[in-house]
């Protein structure tokens, strides 16, 4: 379909779509880097976890983790409520 | 002589500059291929590599790259009279800048996106790559210690301007929350953020926070620039999405839209410039113009902190090769319009030349104030907004621009403390907040070096064109030594370089004359290190020139 074929309201739709493009790309580009490399550090460090388990070999991060348990706490409750269950399943872990 | 006369003169050398000149640089000298793979595709991890629409990207290089300094500057160096200023700007952006900023996002991409420091290492030598990490620690060094200065003093100067410039840093923490948790949509957000922006402008007048001229043992001034340190530490530390993301982007907005406002205002207006063509009266202690406008005018003109910008983030995300023209040199021609504006607000924003003369009473007095007071004079007359309110605007304006740029800049001198604490294997220097610390620390020792008041970073103000030339004079170099190599015309960014290196040599020789007979010391010994940094540049640009010609006289031999 070319372009003279386009009614008014598609040709400003397509207009205003292409601007939100833009605009949402000027925003993120500086930062897209800094932003996806702390997801990638977070992304590996679950990796790490996840396979050490798998493995048997002690988990290199277990003495931070007990750094970690005031910050996942909330996150935990959710994540025990999400899945069904009232109270925590873990006795290490009460968070209600 | 007429103001819009000369804006559109400027404009028109700039437009001609960008549709002629750049199109025989790249066709001529860098031959851009359409069909190179760039790193960007070449590479492509949507981490640090990503292809990157060419709109998007020069708003991305041109924000990063404009600071405080091409406002700054040029409304210094009126102070020699309009034309010299000008000119510089105007021919500064097309014949210098334009070329710099191509031929270093150019050089970077062709050298799979490295910066401009390991290419310095890689094409010119070792030797000259400690040069590069010596000048560059002392470009950011100058570039915290002086943008504290200025803010604090347009906060003492205009406390209007104080709820909208903190009330910035709180609109911008608001809309990072809006969209990262993705409450609202980005146009939307865009849209609140900037009328939240405006509506702090329109109430600061009407709550001014004025600092005592003293508080305990310190003055106004230096109490605000402890306040900044400390805002720039928290912030070089924070996520980037938290504060510096949303910042940096209602900031671009705002500078758009002020950019907008000014210009609209001057060709509405259409005032006169009272300041003279040449001043040959100028006050007592002036430097000579010769060399001094050539450093004093660095952005704006010609600046090596583009380079850093060009060869870091700006090569990585080159989409085609062909668009290094649209995103170096117009980024380049960008700024020379910020310049220009400066230049206009500093010289015919005042009704009389006496107004005029009363600013510029003495060296360096001038300066951001009178792009304020001139920019609001012209925005009153022009576009019927109140001179308060304008000042406020343009305030916030100069503000915001010096306070994102001193946040990367910590951030930038956090990582080198970092990367230096890796190389010598010291783990304590690793840590972030250990390493913000150092380099908040070495920037309060430079801004408080000089006196109790804080102000050592403007005092050193000439120091900071100085080596911001230097960084250039090496980027020059290195795109300089690549097209020797490939045995194109090297006279384009040759000549140049040399012309900057004489007029850095020059202009730091007769400041080390001026800081000896004041018997400024402090200032004294950076000079030195600065002159010996530059004389080994020079050297380093002799040796391997001849070095390249007995390569090719073994050839043809």
């Amino acid at each position: 379909m070319s372009d003279d074929d386009l009614s008014r309201g598609e040709k400003l739709k397509a207009w205003l779509g292409r601007a939100r493009y833009l605009a949402e790309e000027y925003y993120s580009a500086p930062y897209r880097g800094a932003i996806a490399r702390a997801k990638r550090d977070e992304d590996d460090l679950f990796m790490l976890m996840v396979f050490s388990e798998l493995m048997g070999v002690p988990n290199p991060v277990g003495y931070y983790t007990l750094e970690l348990q005031p910050l996942m706490l909330e996150r935990f409750h959710d994540w025990h409520l999400r899945m069904g269950m009232e109270h925590s399943p873990l006795d290490e872990m009460r968070c209600c | 002589m007429s103001a819009v006369i000369i804006l559109a003169l400027g404009l028109a050398v700039m437009a001609l500059g960008y549709l002629v000149y750049s199109k025989l640089i790249v066709e001529k000298i860098f031959r851009l291929d359409p069909d190179f793979k760039t790193p960007a595709h070449e590479f492509e991890d949507g981490v640090d590599f990503v292809p990157t629409n060419r709109y998007v990207l020069w708003g991305h290089h041109f924000t990063s790259v404009a600071g405080a300094a091409p406002i700054v500057g040029p409304a210094i160096a009126v102070i020699w009279g309009w034309l010299p200023a000008f000119l510089w700007v105007v021919f500064g952006t097309v014949l210098f800048a334009g070329v710099h900023d191509t031929g270093a996002v150019w050089a970077s991409v062709r050298n799979k996106a490295r910066s401009v420091g390991a290419l310095t290492g890689d094409v010119v030598g070792k030797r000259a790559r400690s040069v590069f990490m010596i000048v560059i620690f002392l470009l950011l060094l100058m570039v915290n210690a002086v943008f504290a200065v200025v803010i604090a003093g347009l906060m003492m100067k205009y406390p209007s301007a104080v709820v909208p410039v903190w009330g910035a840093i709180a609109v911008a923490l608001v809309i990072g929350q809006l969209i990262y948790r993705r409450i609202l949509s980005l146009a939307v957000v865009s849209l609140l953020g900037v009328v939240a922006l405006y509506a702090l402008i329109g109430i600061g007048p009407s709550v001014p926070v004025q600092m005592p001229e003293q508080v305990g043992a310190m003055s106004g001034n230096a109490v605000w620039i402890l306040i900044l340190f400390g805002y720039a530490a928290v912030a070089s530390l924070l996520p980037v999405w938290m504060l510096l993301q949303p910042r940096d982007y209602i900031n671009g907005l705002q500078l758009f839209i002020g950019l907008i406002i000014l210009y609209g205002a001057l060709v509405v207006f259409n005032p006169t410039l009272v300041a003279p063509m040449v001043n040959a009266d100028v006050p007592e202690g002036t430097p000579s113009m010769l060399p001094l406008l050539f450093v004093t005018i660095a952005c704006g003109a010609i600046s090596g902190f583009h380079g850093l910008v060009a060869g870091g983030t700006t090569s990585k995300q080159l989409d085609k090769e062909t668009d290094a023209r649209f995103v170096g040199y117009f980024g380049a021609v960008g700024e020379g319009m910020l310049a220009l504006g400066a230049i206009l607000a500093a010289t015919a924003g005042f009704a009389t030349y006496g107004d005029w003369s009363a600013m510029y009473d003495a060296f360096g007095k001038g300066g951001v104030n009178a792009f304020v007071d001139g920019g609001a004079y012209i925005i009153n007359n022009g576009m019927g907004l109140p001179e308060t309110t304008a000042a406020t605007l343009l305030t916030v304006m100069a503000a915001l621009f010096a306070g994102t740029t001193m946040d990367t800049g910590l951030r930038l001198q956090r990582y080198i403390f970092q990367e230096w604490g890796e190389i010598y294997n010291q783990q304590w220097m690793k840590k972030p907040a250990v390493a913000t610390l150092l380099a908040v620390g070495t920037c309060l020792v430079l801004a408080f070096g000089a006196g109790a008041d804080g102000s050592g970073g403007l005092l050193i103000w000439p120091l900071f064109g100085t080596t911001n030339q230097l960084l250039a004079g090496l980027t020059l170099l290195v795109v300089s030594v690549m097209l020797m190599r490939l045995g194109r015309p090297v006279w384009y960014t040759l000549a140049p370089l040399i012309f900057l290196l004489v007029m850095t040599v020059l202009a730091l020789f007769t400041q080390l004359k001026s800081f000896y007979e004041a018997e400024n010391y402090f200032l004294l010994g950076l000079d030195i290190v600065v002159l010996i940094a530059s004389i080994l540049v020079a050297m380093e640009c002799a040796a391997t020139l001849k070095r390249l010609r007995q390569e090719k006289a073994e050839q043809v031999g």
